[in-house]
């Protein structure tokens, strides 16, 4: 049987443990052999990200001492796997970590690209809001991107589609950035906060009463704007609706 | 207070006082985009074609010194006295020269990027010459004592009334007109008075042709071929980057351009400038001005092959938020954040910061320049030459050290959650730019890591 | 000397050649299907487009059209009853004209543009300074994209052309679309079999 190493950001560790926890049940449900190498930390994508990509080393040593024995590995974190796919390298272990940037998979992608999910068994009976994140989608395709010119195709849709309920809502702006972007976040804090302000209002007043994706750092930056603004409106990773019900 | 002392997230701050302001500038823009996204897609071979187009910038770029040769030679036996500048001094040296042969003191200007990077208005008029700009959008901003804030739009970032009052004060419109179509008329009776009565005018130019010497002027009010073909002297100035092999790839990039900036199908003019006409004198300022230096940038060349359509902005969600000016350099938005720190990456030090790597800059882009890969690339290069501010690189190194290290992480993860004091955007106090409009999540009773051992193993 | 210190930084810092892409495929669209194209893109931009059945009907109706104005330039000699064109070397003569005329040889679908070189424009100016553009195409000059249009260019030699297309305008102004920024008002153009 192929061996899924789960690879869980940082970040969902410490603050959406129930997202991980998500992920490692519905692998766990397609009869995968999933483990969780408990030595990772982090990609390192933070710093690489806030041009300290040089001081990344221990963390990219770290991760192919984690992960290199795995036939798949599968994070619920597009941004993390994209950083992965396009940064990981390592001194003393190449090979390894060229290996590693190929069977890295954002969850989304490795369900409809490698498990090939047609028939889930879920129930999400409500409305929501689906939320393009850009590393996701402009990264590793997961959807077709506005701005070209092509045939449309959403990986995350194609999943949601199959949950009992569920009613995705349409965006005036279908994939616009939510203004995380890191340390964005904090060092450009007026355009940050404006971009997840705009973003969420999209959502509400097209009727959400979700709003997902498959990065939950970009739903962490708009919970802390629905929080600010006494919303309803909730956010759950993708993981937790599809396997929710 | 003076902006060019201020960093872009400053100036954005400063933008984002105004939130409806921000909504009507984010919007302006996006309906642009759209309008984009239309043309485009109208276009079933689209995709092939900013394929094309990348590739034959690519030659263009990898034999830039040949087709600079051939142009110039085919540009004399054309008639055009041809210039080359080494910096932004040289030429604005060399045009101050033209003029002062002729014994002109005052010339019409139609929109130039490079002489807005070369900062020639300024440059004259210190030497007492008169510039008018003729575009209109540039007129509005030259009236306001303002740098343009987009390079196709220069004064989108201005409302009608504003450019009322201005021209109520300079044109002599009556107060209170805010009707585009009535000052629009005044800017027409003002500029025509100029172009009739100018001797030298100055334009810039689009594409250069190495095949035939010939250069291409593009612009939708004609204000460029108004000046060039009533004065007696016309001065077109060019990055050198602006050449293109042969006349029929033209086809392929005046197919993008338009399409691109306004979703236009073509701008309404496209001049195609090959001899002066009789009794003209026609110059031609080839201008490197860093260019060279860019070129041997392996990560950054592909900038070089910008052809100025604004694509990148008008789709950048920061660009639509924080407006032109935040960036303090003549080319905003994705394409100058990574132009700008070619010239000085103390001073632009922030731009490329300036960006949540979204990508959809790239995407859109005629010539498919990788913009967000390589203001990714300028952080690295930005970081190592020292110039991240070190409050910054203290932050950096702690994490890193945390998260390098699985024991210290875990530890720092269950006492009180260490980890969140260093991750920028979970630091839990009143002082982080985090809390000040978002809340934090909630601390879960555990972490995965934590649930994870007491349930599966 | 810059030049110099330019091209040997070029040529130190250019990357390896890389090969020039192969041209962009040649369509071919059919000839009504041209015009219609054409049509309608430039009544989208502004323009108005007469179709006529035979060259004679064109005069008729730029003399109905432009009754009311004072100075009309032809170029085209076949158009007898309208002033012609004359020389003057001096382009700032031409600043009261109202109505200039033109012929074209070539127009592309895909974006109303209307290719005129020095030699039909009579004097470089006339296209611009002019308050109305006038230009006659006959329909088998049309092509369907710029890649034909430059085909049908080719090596010309011109000492100055350019492509119009529609009316001069602007958008500068909180992006409201104003036609006549500097050049013509108005543009009109007669596509005849």
């Amino acid at each position: 049987m192929k061996r899924v190493g789960l690879f869980i950001p940082c970040y969902v560790d410490q603050f959406y443990p129930n997202a991980g926890i998500a992920t490692y049940q519905l692998l766990k449900k397609l009869g995968l052999d999933v483990t969780y190498p408990t030595g990772q930390t982090c990609c390192g994508q933070p710093m690489a990200n806030s041009g300290f990509e040089h001081l990344t080393q221990d963390c990219n040593q770290l991760f192919v001492d984690n992960f290199a024995e795995f036939d798949y590995i599968v994070s619920p974190s597009g941004s993390c796997v994209l950083h992965v796919k396009e940064h990981l390298h390592t001194a003393q272990s190449e090979n390894q970590a060229a290996e590693i940037r190929t069977k890295v998979y954002e969850l989304v992608e490795f369900l409809v690209d490698v498990m090939k999910v047609k028939n889930l068994k879920a129930k999400f009976p409500h409305k929501v809001g689906l939320h393009q994140s850009c590393h996701g989608q402009r990264g590793l395709l997961l959807t077709q991107m506005s701005e070209l010119v092509a045939p449309y195709f959403s990986k995350p849709q194609q999943l949601l589609s199959q949950v009992e309920g569920l009613e995705l809502i349409e965006l005036k702006r279908e994939d616009e950035c939510c203004g995380f972007g890191g340390t964005f976040c904090v060092v450009e804090e007026a355009v940050s906060v404006k971009m997840g302000k705009d973003r969420v209002k999209d959502h509400l007043s097209n009727g959400a009463e979700y709003i997902t994706g498959a990065d939950m750092s970009c739903l962490m930056h708009m919970e802390g704007i629905l929080k600010r603004g006494n919303s309803k409106v909730k956010v759950l990773h993708i993981a937790e609706i599809l396997n929710a019900g | 207070m003076n902006s060019e002392t201020k960093t872009h997230p400053e100036l954005s701050d400063l933008f984002n006082k105004d939130e409806q302001r921000v909504d009507w500038h984010d919007q302006t823009l996006w309906w642009i985009r759209q309008k984009r996204d239309k043309s485009a897609h109208s276009i079933p071979e689209w995709e092939i074609l900013r394929e094309k187009a990348s590739e034959i910038k690519n030659n263009a770029l990898s034999n830039l010194a040949d087709y600079l040769v051939s142009f110039e030679q085919k540009a004399l036996a054309n008639g055009i006295i041809v210039h080359w500048a080494a910096d932004a001094q040289e030429h604005n040296e060399i045009v101050h020269g033209i003029l002062q042969k002729h014994g002109i003191r005052k010339m019409v200007k139609s929109k130039s990027m490079l002489t807005e990077e070369c900062h020639l208005n300024e440059y004259l008029e210190k030497q007492g010459l008169e510039v008018i700009d003729s575009d209109l959008g540039e007129r509005i901003v030259q009236l306001a004592k303002e740098p343009p804030s987009h390079i196709v739009l220069p004064c989108i970032h201005k409302k009608k009334e504003e450019i009322g009052d201005l021209f109520h004060e300079h044109l002599g419109v009556p107060a209170g007109t805010s009707d585009p179509q009535i000052l629009t008329e005044a800017a027409r009776q003002h500029l025509r008075e100029t172009f009739l009565t100018r001797k030298a005018a100055l334009t810039g130019v689009n594409f250069a042709i190495a095949e035939t010497g010939e250069f291409v002027v593009c612009t939708n009010e004609g204000n460029a071929d108004m000046g060039a073909h009533l004065a007696d002297v016309h001065i077109a100035c060019m990055g050198i980057e602006k050449i293109i092999p042969k006349r029929k790839h033209l086809g392929v990039f005046l197919r993008l351009l338009a399409r691109s900036a306004t979703g236009q199908p073509i701008t309404t003019y496209s001049s195609h400038f090959k001899k002066p006409r009789a009794g003209q004198e026609m110059h031609l300022v080839l201008v490197d001005n860093g260019r060279t230096i860019q070129m041997g940038r392996e990560d950054f060349r592909a900038s070089l092959k910008c052809i100025r359509c604004g694509a990148c902005m008008n789709t950048c969600p920061v660009y639509r938020r924080s407006g032109g000016h935040s960036y303090n350099y003549t080319i905003s938005g994705p394409i100058g954040a990574i132009l700008a720190p070619n010239l000085d990456r103390e001073k632009y030090a922030d731009l490329p910061f300036a960006s949540t790597l979204c990508g959809s800059c790239s995407n859109v882009c005629p010539v498919k320049i990788d913009i967000h890969q390589q203001l990714y690339k300028w952080r690295q290069v930005i970081v190592q030459e020292g110039y991240a501010t070190s409050s910054k690189k203290m932050s950096m190194k702690i994490m890193n050290y945390t998260l390098s290290s699985p024991s210290v992480y875990r530890t720092a993860g269950k006492a009180g959650r260490w980890v969140l004091k260093y991750i920028p955007f979970a630091v839990n106090n009143h002082f982080n730019p985090w809390y000040k409009q978002r809340d934090m999540p909630d601390a879960p009773k555990e972490s995965f890591g934590e649930w994870y051992k007491k349930n599966v193993k | 000397m810059s030049r110099d210190k330019i091209l040997a930084a070029l040529r130190q810092n250019q990357p390896e050649s890389v090969p020039l892409p192969s041209s962009m495929p040649l369509v071919r669209v059919e000839i009504l299907e041209l015009q219609a194209k054409f049509k309608t893109v430039a009544e989208g931009i502004g323009s108005t487009v007469h179709l006529v059945d035979e060259f004679a009907a064109i005069q008729p109706l730029i003399l109905a059209r432009f009754a009311e104005e004072k100075r009309i330039l032809s170029t085209i000699g076949e158009l007898t009853a309208l002033p012609a064109f004359e020389l003057n070397s001096d382009p700032h003569t031409y600043a009261n004209v109202d109505v200039a005329i033109f012929k074209s040889g070539l127009g592309v679908a895909e974006n109303s543009a209307l290719w005129l070189t020095e030699d039909q424009m009579g004097i470089r100016v006339l296209p611009f300074i002019t308050q109305h553009i006038v230009i006659l195409i006959p329909l088998s000059a049309l092509v369907p994209d710029m890649h034909a249009a430059y085909q049908k260019i080719g090596e010309a030699e011109y000492d100055f052309g350019t492509f119009i297309a529609g009316p001069s305008k602007t958008a500068d102004i909180e992006q409201s679309l104003v036609l006549g920024a500097h050049g013509p008002r108005s543009m009109t153009i007669f596509i005849y079999a």
